[in-house]
């Protein structure tokens, strides 16, 4: 009896415990859930501080990161479809001859601090990019427009003939020296932001530091700590402020990759800026094991890393030797083996462009016994057989790891293959470009990430004379090409030149690409992008690595 | 004393006089300037950038309108950060790499001060094997490679601190124990041995003849000199503290003034080249002022008068 009692008793106290444990957690579950709301709030590795925030003014990337946030152009970019979307402007008409763009701006546009945006805004703000005084490296972007060039370059001095001009307070009429199919990707870029005159009229240089600087943007500025961080919040006069999910988000300057993946593991950064060559592997395991938490994220960019051939210096002003020496280059294992991003072994000098030009298989991505033999023939052709009699080549990259170690491949599989032997020289950074730019090298690294989704970006490079062309091309077929096509309306024809003119340049192989760049970044799986319709997507990134943030939200 | 002070502190002018002008041709003479870019700039545009930073002027020219400036204690604009000036940039960053040294400094001393007595208290025993020991792994460890493991282990593993940045008081901590340990090893061998040389004089036999406890010896009698030879080393440790806050600022990504340093030099940043270096010179010639007259307090052998 006493036993059983017991025993009852027992499960009494056991019942009464459970329940009172059940009880307990169903109290403190919505709590729980209370507390685990998502912050909206966001931390984003960014390079290096930026120079400026002036859109108009500023070159680099960690400064476009801010200034798409805090500015926005006529039109912007979608970071899922990567097409051309409205921005300040809700529409626009374009001419038959694709000389006039009419851009009709949304109603009731602000500046961050309240004050109206006009298409007046507009006309200032390229004026004065366009301004001999301002000294905008990036100016040329507003080259397209009529008499841009000109006034620019002090041809003309009256900036009322720039061809742009507000009809009234909502419309903006741009008018165009030639046909420039791709001229809504250039407005959406930041050389042509619109910039506040009643700002700048009151703190001149100065008016973009914290508590000075106004935009148009999704988000303002609100705190600048000198190599620390950047803070931005929503700007409540924005004309699509409810689409806007992130409360506050962070942008920080660290420098050493190493130090912002730890950032990044520690749980101190949601995204970061790049990823360590050496930690590459490792993510991309864990990716392979957990592809839904892993944090890894890579993505295609526009642009290609390339050597390139000085047409004026000996043996390489001949096109056999230039030929030879690209023949031979196994690019599939210098992507793979040796710069091990993940990059793509490239085949042409312009990437492709999904849906709008696709180049032709100019290079051979690996290198085979056919190749060799060609390279050799040719270079017996050029009278250097097997490499004899070749005077010394020097081949000029800037200081950094990752690009001595392609140079040290390359160098190995001409020796291997052509018993060409090369030199290596490698200079810091502002030397390379100093030397590179006054064309006093033999073939020197260089890389180019487009400016816009068009091959032009890539194609004007070498037009005989032109700035960029560091390498003394000089071919009349070729530019022909590059001018019938700035000429041309129809697309289909315009990538025909550029196809003809892409052959050319590889076939004179005065360019040698090695790969398309990617790029490999580390993104919590919690930030998420939202679409037209509201629905969440993964993060991904995009091909001119833009983080329009208006489209970001953060998830559990 | 004091005019020895007020002597050494306007032989300081000559000195960064020479600084500034050595630094402000030998920048000039670097290849690469701070307008070159990637992308190719139009020769107009590239003249009206030089015409903005003052470059049209012939060189000795601009030597004589910096030095005019520089007189005034205007340092001058930076040519990378389009509105920031040489002196804004500088009062930024300083109170940061001071509060770093600061903390690393004193984080030295108390820890090598302390391993150093408590190894010279018993001599060749496990105590002085042990901490000697510990002293020399700390030498042994350059800052590159302690910053990353205190990183590993506190930051990443444990989650007490931040792996990067400069907000909070907790941002100091892995920092300065990454800067100071090296020299608290440093310290500790200096203690330890000034203190066994100093245990071994006469006036320390009469202490204890006299009967005094050995702790009271230790701490009044022998502390004096004991710490002389590490008082030497204070002078050249912050210095070199200083200098060593450029590689910890850059691992840690601390907004000191090392990081504009190292960048502005990368970036032919010239006036702030001459800038910081001007305020590591100082700094420099200060802290060893500052121990001159310290060493002369402390010793009886040296004075300046």
């Amino acid at each position: 009896m006493g036993k059983k009692l017991n025993a009852l008793a027992c499960t009494l106290v056991r019942t009464f415990l459970l329940g009172l444990l059940t009880a307990v957690a169903l109290m403190l579950l919505p709590l729980q859930l209370q507390a685990e709301a998502v912050k909206q709030i966001i931390r984003i590795g960014n390079g290096t501080e930026p120079r400026e925030l002036d859109p108009i003014l500023s070159t680099g990337v960690p400064e476009s990161h801010i200034e798409d946030n805090i500015f926005e152009g006529l039109c912007s970019r979608d970071p899922l479809t990567e097409k051309t979307i409205p921005g300040a402007a809700e529409s626009w008409e374009i001419s038959e001859d694709g000389l006039t763009y009419t851009f009709k701006l949304r109603k009731n546009l602000k500046w961050s601090d309240g004050v109206k945006l006009t298409a007046h805004d507009f006309v200032y703000s390229w004026r004065l990019a366009l301004d001999p005084k301002t000294a905008s490296e990036y100016a040329y972007q507003l080259y397209y427009i009529k008499n841009g060039e000109a006034f620019n370059k002090k041809k003309i001095t009256d900036n009322t003939k720039i061809g742009v001009v507000a009809q009234d307070d909502r419309t903006l009429v741009v008018t165009l020296e030639r046909p420039t199919p791709y001229f809504l990707d250039i407005v959406a870029f930041h050389t042509l932001y619109p910039v506040p005159k009643h700002v700048i009229a009151k703190h001149k240089e100065k008016w973009t530091k914290e508590g000075n600087i106004v935009g148009n943007g999704a988000f303002k500025l609100v705190e600048w700590r000198l190599n620390q961080h950047i803070k931005l919040v929503p700007n409540e006069h924005y004309w699509d402020k409810d689409k806007v999910k992130i409360q506050e988000a962070y942008f920080l300057p660290i420098e050493k990759a190493e130090t912002e993946e730890k950032s990044f593991a520690a749980g101190q950064l949601d995204m970061t800026a790049t990823l360590p060559t050496v930690k590459i592997a490792t993510y991309m395991r864990d990716k392979q094991k957990n592809p839904k938490t892993s944090p890894f994220r890579r993505s295609a960019m526009f642009g290609t890393y390339y050597y390139q051939f000085n047409t004026k210096a000996k043996p390489l002003d001949n096109k056999l030797v230039r030929q030879a020496l690209s023949l031979t280059v196994d690019r599939t294992l210098i992507a793979e083996k040796v710069a091990r991003g993940g990059q793509i072994p490239a085949w042409s000098f312009v990437p492709p462009i999904e849906g709008k030009y696709q180049p032709k298989k100019y290079l051979n991505t690996s290198v085979s016994k056919a190749d060799i033999a060609k390279a050799k023939a040719l270079l017996k052709k050029a009278g250097f057989p097997d490499g004899k009699g070749m005077p010394k080549i020097e081949l000029l990259y800037n200081t950094s790891e990752g690009h001595k170690k392609i140079a040290l491949a390359i160098q190995q599989m001409w020796k291997k293959h052509l018993g060409v032997q090369i030199k290596l020289l490698n200079q810091e950074w502002k030397v390379y470009l100093n030397t590179t730019r006054s064309g006093k090298f033999q073939i020197s690294r260089r890389g180019w990430i487009g400016d816009y989704l068009d091959p032009n970006t890539f194609m004007d490079l070498h037009v005989e004379g032109g700035g960029n062309n560091e390498i003394g091309f000089a071919h009349p077929e070729h530019d022909k090409y590059i001018k019938l096509a700035a000429a041309e309306s129809n697309n289909k024809k315009r990538m025909d030149y550029f196809h003809k003119a892409e052959a050319i340049l590889l076939d004179e192989a005065v360019v040698m690409p090695i790969y398309y760049y990617v790029s490999n970044r580390l993104v919590s799986p919690k930030v998420k992008l939202v679409d037209n319709k509201g629905k969440l997507h993964p993060w991904r990134g995009n091909l001119f690595d833009r983080l329009p943030l208006k489209h970001y939200v953060m998830t559990k | 004393m004091l005019k020895y002070i007020i002597g050494r502190l306007l032989g300081i002018i000559p000195v960064l006089w020479v600084l500034a002008t050595i630094t402000f041709f030998l920048v000039r003479l670097a290849p690469g300037s701070p307008f070159d870019s990637e992308k190719a700039v139009s020769p107009e545009i590239l003249a009206h950038l030089k015409a903005k930073a003052g470059f049209d002027e012939p060189l000795p020219m601009q030597y004589l309108i910096y030095m005019k400036n520089l007189l005034q204690g205007d340092l001058g604009p930076s040519f990378r950060y389009t509105n920031l000036s040489v002196n804004e940039a500088i009062a930024t960053a300083l109170p940061v790499t001071m509060q770093l040294g600061l903390c690393g400094l004193i984080y030295a001393i108390i820890l090598g001060f302390g391993l150093g007595m408590f190894a010279a208290t018993k001599p060749n025993t496990l105590r002085d094997y042990g901490s000697m020991g510990f002293s020399l792994l700390g030498v042994c460890m350059p800052s590159f490679m302690i910053g990353p493991l205190l990183m590993l282990l506190f930051a990443i593993k444990l989650r007490w601190f931040n792996v990067s940045g400069w907000e909070t008081w907790k941002d100091m901590v892995l920092p300065s124990l990454t800067l100071g340990t090296i020299f608290a090893a440093y310290f500790s061998r200096l203690v330890r041995v000034g203190f066994l040389d100093i245990l071994n004089q006469d006036f320390i036999k009469t202490a204890k003849a006299k009967g005094l406890s050995a702790r009271r010896i230790f701490l009044l009698h022998a502390a004096k000199g004991g710490v002389l030879p590490a008082v030497s080393f204070l002078g050249p440790a912050t210095a070199s503290i200083l200098s060593g806050s450029l590689v910890v600022e850059t691992v840690f990504n601390i907004p000191g003034i090392g990081r504009f340093f190292i960048q502005s030099a990368f970036n032919r940043d010239y006036g702030m080249i001459i800038g910081t270096t001007l305020v590591y010179g100082v700094m420099l010639i200060l802290l060893n002022v500052v121990v001159d007259v310290a060493y002369a307090l402390l010793n009886p052998k040296v004075r300046y008068d």
